[in-house]
């Protein structure tokens, strides 16, 4: 019974790792510009395929494909930014939902030109091998998934702490105006948000490629991000990967303890929750508002 | 340009705001009436999801382009007005009787989604509608001892007054008379104190609070009426497909419904219909247009959201007031004719989308 629950926690904590990872680069790029990204799931499943292109169909080994399909969508984000946001500057909340959400749209219409509609899978060398701990039998792809989630996460957090480009997109983050006074180069900074975004997403399409295949419509599983991101309070980092691992969990435990379709709806039963209850998340701090 | 003198805010009330645009409002109406008579089924066909779509896209702009509040839950208030007309006429409920409860219960609905909305705003607003659309899919897969879950509902015809209405030229006029009524009312509505009300709201509603605006109320009533609206959309819908299930009330209808109104140019009834008109006119388009693509583009089945996609973007970018702006454009080079010049209508920056601030 206690295996059973383990099982399951763990299970649901690699899934959450997934949401968290997306949630991360959402919340990064909403940070950093203001703008919420819909398409972030849409750029989980570009990286799923370019991760895929370069080790299966390039042959490439896999750390080096893993690696340059990273460094692709970190070109894509900024990309992206440069073509499709930095002239919305300024506009509202609705104009720039609506242009990421044709953005998502034209990814995914790209992405079935180029790799096409069928499903597909990928392997890593984590693929059918797995793990006993302590009773509890894990696969290694989940092994994989939860520690390359910490790595990035440390790795994120050490940059944004410690290093001075990463305080120039704090305080860009905090006041656009009084960071652009500081000479911080506020254009370049949001560029650099747009690709460790983008690339934090590539991470999380190709951690997950093996665990649940390779198809134009797995972007979808973005849409679960966002409850992840607005349970962890939407501009907090740390809130980020909390609430893509509460959400995860939840998932995997309602599959366990709940009746059959719970499941797929744990994650906005949550979110409504915590809308109603607490909007400023787990996480977020209120601020007030000029009018 | 003709200016309509307004001495009041009697004037400023009126239905039509000249003559000539009551004049052309009724020969509209009267070339609609007689289209059956003169469309072929297929027009007419498509004539009804314009009607449809209008419906909807009406519905929405009060709450978005009017109100201010971010929607992304569209497709759930029209699948839950489809599905109350559908189990109802089930169960043996009478048309009408039906179609009330359709539109009445989905403005129910929308008050219960509208209560958290006052402690939202924005993307929060937006996610919390989402959130609610797919909870609803999901119950209406689940719950299949009423809604037959994924096996889909199949509605039976509308029976008004002994008389069946099968036919496509009646579901036509049943469209046509919903969306007639649904356009009034919102009209009715923004004109009138709430309408005033609304658009305190849309610019600022701390501001509209201090005002004495009192902010629960008017909220739940632009969500419920919105809701209204879409519920009636939905169960004109379900007539005329004859068959729902779950699946065509997904999150892409939803996206596709906010299309609409940001193509057809936010803050303006006229835009809704724009819209409505657009997103029933372009998959035609590309369907003629298809033999000119290459072939591996053409067989795509994404196509038709793609273009949306790709118009839908320059709209924001490059026409922010959507096809509306053309419209008003395309009038006052009319009556102007030949002083207009490029540029009147240019007073900075300006982009519809600003309307919807928060």
């Amino acid at each position: 019974m206690l295996t059973e629950f383990l099982q399951q926690v763990v299970s649901g904590a690699a899934a959450g790792c997934v949401y968290a990872l997306v949630a991360l680069g959402f919340v990064l790029i909403f940070k950093a510009t203001g703008i919420v990204n819909f398409a972030q799931g849409e750029l989980m499943m570009v990286g799923a395929f370019l991760g895929l292109t370069f080790v299966d169909v390039f042959h490439l080994p896999y750390w080096l494909g893993a690696g340059l399909a990273v460094v692709g969508m970190a070109v894509i984000g900024v990309v992206l930014n440069r073509v499709l946001l930095r002239p919305l500057a300024g506009q509202s909340t609705l104009a720039i939902i609506m242009v990421t959400l044709g953005m998502s749209i034209l990814l995914r219409a790209g992405a079935s030109v180029i790799w096409g509609p069928e499903t597909v899978a990928f392997d890593s060398p984590f693929s059918r091998k797995s793990v006993a701990l302590w009773g509890v039998v894990l696969s290694q792809e989940h092994v994989a998934i939860i520690v390359a989630t910490s790595v990035l996460v440390a790795g994120l957090f050490g940059f944004f702490r410690f290093s001075r480009l990463g305080i120039a997109m704090q305080a860009t983050s905090e006041n656009q105006l009084a960071a652009y006074y500081m000479g911080i180069p506020v254009r370049s900074i949001h560029a650099l948000t747009w690709g460790i975004g983008a690339a934090t997403a590539g991470v999380a399409g190709i951690m997950l490629a093996p665990v649940a295949f390779v198809h134009v419509n797995m972007g979808f599983l973005g849409l679960k991000a966002f409850p992840a991101a607005v349970l962890g309070g939407f501009g907090s980092i740390p809130g980020a990967i909390v609430g893509g691992l509460i959400i995860g969990i939840a998932e995997s435990l309602s599959v366990l303890y709940l009746p059959e379709g719970f499941n797929n709806v744990a994650a906005y039963i949550l979110l409504l929750l915590v809308l109603m209850l607490r909007p400023e998340g787990l996480f977020g701090v209120e601020t007030a508002r000029r009018v | 340009m003709r200016h309509a003198m307004k001495r009041s805010y009697r004037d400023d009330m009126r239905l039509f705001p000249h003559r000539g645009a009551m004049l052309a409002y009724v020969a509209l109406a009267v070339g609609l009436l007689a289209l059956p008579g003169m469309a072929g089924n297929y027009m007419l066909s498509q004539a009804t999801f314009v009607f449809v779509n209008g419906t909807v896209a009406v519905g929405l702009m009060l709450l978005i382009g009017f109100t201010g509040q971010i929607s992304l839950g569209h497709a759930a208030f029209f699948s839950v007005g489809a599905y109350v007309e559908g189990v109802l006429l089930v169960r043996g409920v009478p048309f009408p009787l039906a179609l009330l409860a359709a539109g009445v219960g989905t403005g129910a609905v929308g008050v219960v989604v509208g209560l958290p909305a006052l402690r939202m705003r924005g993307i929060y607003l937006a996610m919390a509608t989402l959130a609610f659309a797919f909870i609803v899919e999901e119950v209406i897969v689940r719950w299949s001892s009423v809604t037959r879950g994924n096996r889909g509902l199949n509605i039976p015809d509308p029976v008004l007054f002994g008389h069946k209405l099968g036919s496509g030229t009646a579901i036509y006029y049943l469209a046509l008379a919903v969306f007639a009524v649904v356009l009034l009312a919102v009209i009715n509505i923004l004109r009138g104190r709430t309408g005033r009300a609304l658009a305190a709201l849309l610019d600022s509603d701390v501001a509209a609070e201090c005002m004495g605006i009192n902010l629960a109320v008017f909220k739940t009533i632009a969500f419920a009426v919105s809701a209204a609206a879409t519920g009636f959309a939905g169960a004109v819908y379900a007539h005329k497909l004859g068959y729902i299930s779950p699946e065509q009330f997904s999150i892409q209808l939803s996206v596709e419904f906010l299309m609409m109104v940001i193509i057809g140019g936010l803050g303006s009834l006229h835009g809704a219909v724009f819209g409505a008109i657009f997103v029933v006119v372009l998959p035609q388009a590309i369907l003629l247009a298809k033999p000119l693509l290459p072939q591996h583009v053409a067989e795509l089945p994404i196509l038709d959201t793609a273009a949306f996609g790709i118009i839908v973007i320059l709209f924001v970018m490059f026409e922010p007031r959507g096809l509306n702006g053309y419209w008003v454009r395309l009038k006052a080079w009319c009556s102007l004719y030949p002083f207009y010049r490029r540029g009147m209508f240019k007073r900075g920056r300006i982009a519809a989308a600003d309307l919807v601030k928060h």
